[in-house]
């Protein structure tokens, strides 16, 4: 069954979230992973931009950058401290 | 406030002299801002004791953008309460960096509201740069600069604002149009520019001709250099008029020539023009008597890069020569390739020229589908990089063969 880009987004949630502390990922790692799982079912590289874009948008994700650019949960900056 | 401003003997050196100063800059600044008074305070202080006190941060952005904030703390909140947060906004500078008055006003006006009234104009990125806010005064900022047509430019893994000389606005050299492009590349890249994706930065600079006044060839991860593959025009009266008017020809112009393919007896200029490498020399030398040919382009170099990670690289030829034209399809479809092969084999702050010397350029140019050619080669003999596919497959049945 075709995914949506809700479900690719949620399923890109889950994987930030339990990464979160552990290892940042890049958006790519995040794309790498669905086209892995669900490529299969149509999901490609433009699929996932579409439901990176989806993430960051809705605020549930944002991007941070630490010597290169990752996408995390949000959570307070330890250097304004 | 003007009270509150410290002493700075050691930021009051950099006044000294016939130049701009931004120690003077940053003083004006303090009459308004207490930014720029616990600046300087932190800054003489840094020049005292020989330690920097800034932190940086990987946090703060506006909604939805993954790049165009810097996000920097001061170490010392304490004592310079005002400078606890003093983050970097990058914004997207027109192309050409033309701007009415008005419109600098505009931006100026905004920023000593929002921020510490500090600017940088411009960025070696090419943006106008924004220097010192607050977490809070980041949205706020933004929405005011979109009301007056402005947006945040690039930082992070993804494309960095476009970037170009003032090309046919100003200058008579111009191959194409670099301003044109420019605006075209980056309102075509939206997305890359604020939603870092890249395996590291990726930097468009567009020359209007080989002079290269943004440096492209030594800091663009593309490098778009206009040029011509016709003739350069000669005007012989023009030549002789300097030649009178006491200009040494053989000395100043001929011998200079890195092609060695000019030649002056007194009376004609002679250019053997399959051998002008596009220099410019004798162009800038002569600018009344010489000029680009009339067929015009640009070349297309990729891979440089300044040293952060590895070394620093120059740009090589990817496309000798392609007209410059709306919708500017074959660039396009170039840099499309390569950030699809970059982008998913490139490792973690992998600029685009390390990925290729690591994978090889004749790897990569298998990657992206592009047949090489001889314009590709740095000196003769001395980039074996391109194998010839009969040899291979010959070497491959016989393995096949064997086993
Ligand atoms: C009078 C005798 C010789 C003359 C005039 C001569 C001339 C040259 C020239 C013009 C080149 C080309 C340089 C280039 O690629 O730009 C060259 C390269 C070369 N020669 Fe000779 N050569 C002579 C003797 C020899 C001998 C005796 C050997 C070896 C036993 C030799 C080995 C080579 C090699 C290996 C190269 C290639 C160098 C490279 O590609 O960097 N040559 N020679
Ligand atoms: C196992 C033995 C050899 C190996 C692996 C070898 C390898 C090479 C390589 C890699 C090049 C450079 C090709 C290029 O950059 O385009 C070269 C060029 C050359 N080699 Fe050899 N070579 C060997 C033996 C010899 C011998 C025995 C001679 C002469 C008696 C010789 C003479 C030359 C010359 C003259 C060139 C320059 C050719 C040119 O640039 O046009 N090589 N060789
Ligand atoms: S790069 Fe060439 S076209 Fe552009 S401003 Fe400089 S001299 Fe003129
Ligand atoms: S542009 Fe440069 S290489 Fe070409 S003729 Fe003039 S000086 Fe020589």
């Amino acid at each position: 069954m075709a995914k949506t880009v809700d479900e690719i987004a949620e399923a890109m949630f889950g994987m930030v979230k339990d990464a979160q502390g552990l290892k940042k990922l890049k958006p790519m790692d995040l794309t790498k992973a669905m086209v892995e799982l669900y490529g299969g079912e149509g999901v490609d590289k433009k699929f996932c931009k579409l439901a990176i874009k989806q993430l960051i948008d809705s605020g549930r994700c944002v991007y941070t950058y630490f010597g290169g650019s990752y996408i995390e949960l949000p959570h307070s900056e330890g250097a304004a401290n | 406030m003007a009270d509150n401003i410290p002493k700075t003997p050691k930021l009051d050196e950099l006044e000294k002299g016939r130049w701009p100063s931004f120690v003077k800059e940053i003083k004006m600044a303090a009459q308004k801002s207490p930014m720029a008074v616990d600046l300087l305070g932190q800054l003489e202080q840094s020049y005292d004791e020989k330690i920097g006190y800034w932190k940086h941060g990987g946090i703060v952005g506006v909604m939805g953008y993954g790049g165009g904030v810097i996000g920097r703390y001061s170490n010392l909140p304490e004592k310079y309460p005002n400078i606890s947060h003093f983050h970097t906004m990058r914004i997207n500078q027109p192309a050409g960096w033309f701007y009415k008055t008005e419109a600098l006003r505009k931006v100026c006006d905004i920023w000593e509201k929002h921020g510490s009234g500090l600017t940088n104009m411009h960025g070696s990125t090419g943006d106008i740069i924004l220097l010192g806010t607050k977490t809070d005064e980041l949205e706020p900022t933004f929405a005011e600069l979109q009301k007056i047509d402005f947006d945040i430019g690039g930082s992070g893994s993804d494309l960095r604002t476009p970037s170009c000389c003032c090309g046919m606005a100003r200058c008579e050299w111009a191959c194409y149009d670099t301003m044109a492009l420019t605006h075209d590349l980056t309102m075509h890249y939206q997305d890359e520019l604020h939603r870092p994706a890249f395996p590291y930065k990726f930097k468009f600079k567009m020359s209007g001709c080989p002079n290269d006044c943004v440096a492209s060839i030594a800091r663009a991860d593309m490098s778009v250099i206009g040029t011509w593959r016709d003739d350069i025009q000669v005007d012989p009266d023009a030549v002789r008029e300097y030649a009178d008017k006491g200009m040494n020809i053989e000395s100043d112009v001929v011998d200079n020539c890195p092609a060695k393919c000019m030649s002056w007896d007194g009376k004609e200029l002679h250019i053997d023009n399959s051998f002008c490498v596009r220099c410019m020399h004798c162009i800038n030398v002569m600018p009344k008597a010489l000029r680009p040919g009339k067929d015009r382009g640009a070349t297309v170099l990729i891979g440089s890069k300044a040293p952060i990670i590895e070394g620093a690289l120059l740009s090589s030829v990817f496309l000798p020569f392609v007209k410059v034209e709306p919708p500017y399809t074959e660039i396009k479809d170039l840099v499309d390739k390569i950030w699809d092969v970059w982008s998913e084999e490139g490792k973690n702050r992998e600029r685009v020229g390390e990925f290729i010397q690591r994978v090889g350029l004749g790897n990569f140019l298998d990657a992206i589908e592009l047949d090489p050619v001889p314009e590709m080669v740095a000196h003769p003999r001395e980039n074996p990089y391109v194998f010839y596919e009969e040899y291979f497959e010959e070497d491959e049945g016989e393995e096949e063969e064997e086993s």
